[in-house]
């Protein structure tokens, strides 16, 4: 080791070998502090956790924990703590990227038994929540009070809160409302030694570093979230949406860029391509143009009054910036049946092809149209199709690559295909995820967002909380090991790049 | 690495080595704010200006020794503002000791603190590294969220180079309205109108007055002024209401009384301390100007649900900032011990040995 290495945690340098674990003794001191029913080992019963919402990755763990109180969560990682298990944690496994994956020797800790809502309180705005609650449910349950939590990512009738946290996930509605971390007070967890920790609290700061921001999009890394109290937001009023059609993607990505400039803020601003407007429209019947090259979706809310002033600027920017047609929603079932196409992309994409692989790169509003027209020769280079959904206000894009995973070569095509778009929209001076997170897919592309002393902070930073780094091993966060293996399959013109920097 | 970079780098590597402290310093204004300082000054002002600021993107790219008045004038011209309307204390105030001081002003309760804003920063650490996290798209989550780790850290961290924070566009229309009441009912009715689709801004109660700023679009505003009543105030007026709180220069915060600073849930019951108060962020901030002692005015705090930090005072011997739990202590050290190993940036000014 070099002086830079020597403060590095093992797992920095690469990843650990777990395969020496003490299963029996692992076992037997679970079932010491679980219930029968909270414990599974038998790999038919650990079946439906093998994957999450990325399911080209499985892997069945050594057991399936799903504890129902914090205790029983704080008991079970001090026993992985001593044994040197690793744990990762599962909310309602609809993540994308691979983050709930299954480590071999690992322990799977599901959350979804701890589902209650705790508490809402209506005058202050708050509801004190577990982590295995849906982000739907929130807005369900206080409703009757006039208010509901924004973020709303398209999975909401599913996903846990918990793994909203653990993603920072994000929704149609978040260009107005602010993503998972804008609306989290507090969170209670506990981390892998098994103490419990409380991180924000029921005012707007805490004292100190700001452990809540670090907290989200931590995909499970630093510790276990057992307790969330969310912001909870005053229903609008009213809400209208127009639907701009354009016979040009590059032309609607300027007209994206021209309705903020003209210093408004949607409450959503979506763009979908002429091919996902054609996938849902069979599926959906949204009623949207099928001649348009692409369309827009572009929503405001507040007060009737001010409903009416800013969906008649907004009508102003589309028409000047060449919307072949622009409608505006006559009633609530009418601007329903405009969200439901584009909420229903991601299922359309399955109805049109046997498996489709999600990105989700940010970059700047501005190259939205260099994207796209990248993404089209990108096609023909590896024969697969892509259609295009994305959050346009805020420069998330979610190709959607279809392919079929039974024709031999299709999947590593589309893997490379995938691996493209992410090495562009780094290029393009954006990022590789915007809100589904690295987990096990994006963790090469990791090696190419950030430099070496980067990453070893990363790694540092994990171990400020989990210093034997076994809360979800080998995500998120690439080995330096890792990354020097991804390096030599990258040469370029016989060159590796950072010859500067030790290989491991 | 531009020249003051590498300078700095240096800088940062010597005082590694022989483990003496660099005090690292803006505009000065917020000097008064945290513990004790000690060391070497590391002037930030040597490294300044707009890097990018392309308004489609409302994405302000800035250099962290960039006077804030620079950055705010710069985006007043594109009818654009920080949505967080920071105190400046003075007007050699720095972008970076903005970021780093993460203190807020009345718009906060309604649009977010500085770290809601911020999205990527560039910074040496205390082994002289140059490291960039985050980015300048709204949304990110490729790593650990540094650049809001940074927020409020008080430059025990690293030094800011640069960071990336999204803006707002300027509001329409406001309209500031007044009310005589108690600040029990106050406190209730800010968290009422918190609660309804209103286009609330900001808040204060002082001396049996609440006041409310609206702002958005025209039509909402006229619309929120007639359905709340009350007396409107004049633009100019309202302007220094504002900026008399924002800035602190308003009567109840001159003076020698220590000046605290609790952070409370919104609906908290009265802090019961003697002293004067005023109430800010739709009753989340209570300002309260008192000589009880430490020890007590934390223990309140505390059993409100929240914590208080001795603002302003002569005496920060008791501790600046709320005294945290042990878990969270250490995972405070171990922080700090990541990011600067020798304890040389700014020892001291958040808490006694970070
Ligand atoms: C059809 C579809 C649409 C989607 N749309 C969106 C969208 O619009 N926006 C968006 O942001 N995402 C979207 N997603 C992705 C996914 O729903 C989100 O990432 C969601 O936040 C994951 O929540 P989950 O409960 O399913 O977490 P899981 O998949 O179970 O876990 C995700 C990560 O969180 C960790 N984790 C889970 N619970 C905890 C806990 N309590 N403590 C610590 N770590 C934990 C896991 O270890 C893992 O790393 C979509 C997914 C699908 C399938």
């Amino acid at each position: 080791m070099t002086a830079a290495t020597a403060s590095l945690p093992e797992n920095a340098l690469r990843e650990v070998d777990y395969s020496q674990v003490d299963v029996a003794r692992l076992i037997g001191e679970l079932r010491a502090v679980l219930p029968p029913v909270a414990l599974l080992h038998d790999s038919e019963d650990m079946r439906p956790y093998e994957c999450d919402g990325l399911s080209i990755y499985r892997q069945v763990p050594l057991a399936v924990v799903l504890p129902g109180t914090e205790a029983e969560v704080a008991a079970v990682l001090k026993i992985c703590h001593s044994v040197g298990v690793p744990v990762v944690a599962r909310g309602a496994g609809t993540g994308l990227s691979g983050g709930a994956l299954p480590h071999a020797h690992g322990v799977l800790l599901s959350l979804a038994r701890m589902n209650k809502i705790l508490n809402i309180d209506p005058l202050a705005r708050t509801a004190v929540v577990q982590p295995g609650v849906r982000n739907l449910r929130i807005s369900e349950e206080v409703a009757p009070h006039g208010l509901y939590y924004a973020p709303d990512p398209s999975s909401q009738i599913a996903c846990s809160i918990g793994g909203n946290v653990a993603e920072n996930a994000g929704g149609v509605h978040c260009l107005k409302y602010g993503l998972t971390v804008h609306n989290v007070l507090r969170i209670r967890g506990v981390t892998i030694d098994g103490e419990v920790v409380e991180i924000g609290n029921h005012g707007l700061d805490a004292p100190g570093y700001d452990l809540l921001a670090l907290m989200h999009g931590s995909e499970g890394m630093l510790a276990v979230v057992t307790e969330i109290t969310v912001k909870l937001t005053p229903k609008p009023q009213f809400a209208q949406c127009v639907l701009a059609a354009f016979d040009d993607v590059i032309k609607a990505g300027e007209a994206v860029a021209a309705v903020i400039a003209a210093g408004i803020i949607p409450a959503g601003l979506e763009m979908m391509d002429q091919p996902a407007t054609a996938a849902v429209e069979s599926f959906v019947h949204a009623g949207y143009p099928l001649d348009a090259a692409a369309i827009l979706l572009c929503e405001s809310d507040g007060t009737p009054e001010e409903v009416a002033e800013e969906i008649q600027r907004m009508c102003a920017v589309l028409e000047s910036h060449g919307a072949t047609e622009v409608r505006i929603s006559r009633d609530e079932a009418e601007r329903m049946r405009f969200w439901a196409g584009r909420k229903a992309a991601f299922p359309a994409a399955g109805r049109i092809s046997a498996d489709y692989y999600c990105m989700d790169g940010t970059i700047p509003r501005k190259r939205l149209g260099e994207m796209l027209t990248a993404i089209q020769g990108m096609e023909k280079t590896y024969s697969l199709r892509c259609i295009n959904v994305f959050h346009a206000g805020d420069g998330n894009m979610h190709p959607l690559i279809l392919f079929d995973a039974n024709v031999p070569g299709e999947l590593e095509r589309a893997e490379e295909f995938g691996a493209a778009i992410l090495d562009l929209s780094v290029d393009l001076g954006g990022t590789i995820t915007g809100e589904h997170g690295v987990g096990i897919e994006k963790i090469n592309q990791m090696c190419r967002q950030f430099n070496v002393a980067e990453r070893q902070t990363f790694f540092r930073v994990k171990a400020a909380f989990d210093p034997k780094g076994l809360l979800n091993p080998g995500k998120a966060i690439p080995s330096m090991n890792r990354c020097a293996e991804f390096g030599r399959m990258h040469v370029q013109g016989g060159q590796v790049p950072h010859p500067e920097i030790e290989r491991f | 690495m531009t020249d003051v970079e590498q300078t700095w780098a240096e800088q940062i590597r010597e005082a590694a080595a022989s483990k003496t402290p660099l005090r690292i310093r803006g505009g000065g204004s917020k000097d008064f704010y945290g513990q004790p300082l000690a060391g070497t000054v590391l002037d930030a002002r040597a490294h300044r200006g707009v890097i990018s600021h392309e308004p489609t993107e409302l994405v302000v790219k800035v250099r962290a020794g960039t006077p804030l008045a620079e950055l705010e004038a710069a985006l007043l011209a594109e009818g654009q503002m920080l949505g967080f309307e920071p105190p400046h204390f003075g007007p050699d105030a720095t972008v970076g000791g903005c970021v780093a001081a993460g203190l807020s002003g009345p718009r906060r309760a309604t649009a977010g603190a500085v770290r809601d804003f911020m999205l990527g920063v560039t910074l040496l650490d205390g082994r002289g590294n140059r490291l960039h996290f985050g980015g300048e798209v709204m949304k990110n989550v490729a790593g650990y969220d540094v650049a809001r780790l940074m927020t409020g850290s008080l430059g025990t961290l690293g030094v800011l180079l640069d960071v990336s924070i999204k803006v707002l566009p300027l509001p329409v229309a406001e309209a500031t309205l007044r009310f005589e009441m108690d600040a029990l009912e106050a406190v209730a009715q800010m968290n009422r109108w918190g609660g309804q689709p209103l286009p609330v801004s900001a808040t204060s109660w002082m001396a049996g007055v609440l006041t409310v700023r609206l702002s958005g679009a025209e039509a909402a505003v006229t619309a929120a002024c007639a359905r709340l009543g009350g007396d409107r105030l004049s633009e100019q007026a309202a302007r220094a209401h504002w900026q008399g709180l924002r800035e602190q220069s308003q009567g109840f915060f001159g003076g020698e009384a220590p000046l605290w600073r609790l952070s409370v849930p919104s609906v908290a019951e009265a802090t019961g301390l003697a002293g004067s108060q005023l109430i800010e962020w739709g009753g989340a901030q209570r300002w309260v100007r008192t000589e009880q002692d430490a020890a007590s005015v934390r223990a309140r705090a505390a059993v409100l649900g929240g914590h208080a930090t001795l603002f302003r005072g002569a005496d920060k011997s008791v501790g600046a900032f709320h005294p945290l739990p042990p878990a969270l202590r250490s995972i405070h050290q171990r922080l700090k011990h990541s990011f600067d190993p020798d304890g040389i940036l700014n020892p001291g000014r958040l808490y006694d040995g970070l």
